[in-house]
């Protein structure tokens, strides 16, 4: 289908943005598109006015400094999927962008319009879940905010975020350079939707054994989650067979739902596979990237 | 709604327009500039058919808003063959290996692997496979188009090793 009528507004710096998403009554941020058009398309929305932040200059940097990664909300997913900065500093980020729908939509979709889409599979918001994210907005008369993701996630498909606030980046805090990491999901073909991910950080300490670890899955709830039981499963340990094997069986408590897809049981069967897989990925990784530096 | 002045290059031609805002690009390409080499299929952003080339990279053409394209340059299934309407290498190489039946998908294929191809002149199997993933076809099983892409890319690399000044 086609959609149905707005207006189209493109401010040139953030401060017009939110003003106009301040006063305009019904107004959607166009960035990408990926999911809005495609929602304006089957009229799943009708909103008044699109407010585009695409011709905004400046809101699409990628930059490390002060321990952290910082991408600008207009940031291109296949921009940052393929940058230097980002392999290096945040090698989970570039190893989970490839499986976010395709290289079209890579191309136009935004890292920002990922975030704020807050769809249950996707794989951003799952990464910066994992890795204490922070997601930077400006709202109105210039007010600019800090949101630790896990408050950003407010809901299902709903970033808990202020009519009229606009979301101009999101800083990932660096892991020690010899951190282990993997992010790994269940998909029916590559580019569908996932069934399941998981995505895990991890460091070793001197002996060996798990010093730092975070590990967060999705796909099966409204949102991704953090699994606080199973990284204290797996702190202190070596990732031996059996806390692996406990670690994943929290799965089985966890929210899901099932559709046509795939099952509740089906889903938190791939979670529990998933989080073994990450966490053994993540240790080999951290064991290897230990013994080289 | 207001219609909004738009200007771009499409294949190297200069293009003016006054455009609804919600008009897609796609529909832009097809009815107001006339060119209807673009196929759509699902309008959802799965099917891949709308694939074209904006500011030299691969976009679903319905899934961006032809205001959105203001200043692009843009490439489309139309501006591959040259002037004397020779093929692209690209689209001899899909007839000369049946690489399509019904034909609709076949714009899309040819614009994600146009890009494919530049990126990565010597793409593997599973490259290709990757690279078409989200261009659906209904006919050929995908396999003669796979088989048309790493034949291309062959060619395309014969010709840049014999020519390099046109790489």
């Amino acid at each position: 289908m086609k959609p149905p009528p707005f207006d189209y507004h493109a401010p040139k710096s953030v401060e017009e943005a939110c003003a106009l998403l301040t006063t305009l009554e019904g107004a959607k941020v166009l960035a990408g598109g990926q999911s809005l058009v495609a929602m304006l398309n089957a009229r799943f929305l009708y909103p008044d006015h699109l407010v585009d932040i695409n011709r905004i200059p400046g809101l699409d940097g990628i930059a490390v400094g002060a321990g952290k990664l910082a991408i600008g909300a207009t940031a291109r997913q296949h921009r940052v999927e393929v940058d230097p900065l980002v392999a290096r500093n945040v090698p989970i980020l570039a190893q989970a962008l490839p499986m976010v729908g395709h290289r079209q939509t890579r191309n136009r979709g935004t890292i920002g319009g990922s975030l704020c889409h807050l769809d249950p599979a996707a794989e951003l918001p799952l990464v910066a879940l994992a890795s204490d994210a922070e997601v930077r907005t400006v709202g109105a008369g210039g007010a600019t905010r800090v949101i630790a993701i896990e408050r950003f996630i407010g809901g299902y498909m709903s970033p808990a975020i202020d009519a009229g606030e606009l979301v101009v980046g999101i800083d990932f805090p660096l892991w020690p350079a010899d951190h282990g990491y993997a992010f790994v999901e269940r998909a029916r073909r590559h580019g569908d939707f996932a069934l399941a991910a998981a995505a895990c950080l991890m460091t070793l300490g001197a002996d060996g054994r798990v010093a730092r670890v975070a590990l967060a899955v999705n796909g099966l709830g409204p949102v991704p989650v953090r699994l606080a039981g199973a990284e204290a499963d797996v702190l202190g340990s070596t990732a031996d067979r059996a806390t692996l094997e406990r670690a994943a069986e929290r799965c089985a408590a966890l929210e899901a739902f099932g559709d046509v897809h795939a099952s509740a049981a089906y889903r938190r069967s791939i979670a529990g596979a998933l989080v073994r897989r990450a966490l053994a990925t993540a240790y080999g990784r951290a064991r290897e990237r230990g013994d080289r530096g | 709604m207001t219609k909004r002045e738009i200007g771009f290059r499409v294949n190297g031609e200069t293009y003016t327009c006054a455009v609804e805002p919600r008009l897609t690009l796609a529909d832009c390409l097809r009815h107001v500039v006339g060119l209807t080499g673009t196929h759509l299929g699902c309008e959802s952003g799965v099917c891949g058919a709308c694939t074209v080339l904006v500011d030299g990279v691969s976009v679903r053409s319905c899934l961006m808003l032809a205001v959105q394209a203001d200043a692009a340059e843009i490439r489309t299934v139309e501006g591959l063959a040259d002037e004397s309407g020779a093929l692209h290498p690209l689209q001899a190489a899909f007839r000369r290996n049946h690489a399509l039946q019904c034909g609709y998908c076949t714009p899309g294929m040819l614009m994600t692997l146009l890009e494919l191809l530049g990126e990565n002149p010597a793409p593997t199997e599973a490259d290709v496979r990757e690279a078409i993933s989200g261009n659906l076809c209904r006919c050929t099983g995908y396999q003669n188009i796979v088989a048309a892409a790493l034949d291309a890319a062959a060619e395309l690399r014969e010709l840049r090793g014999a020519r390099p000044w046109e790489s």
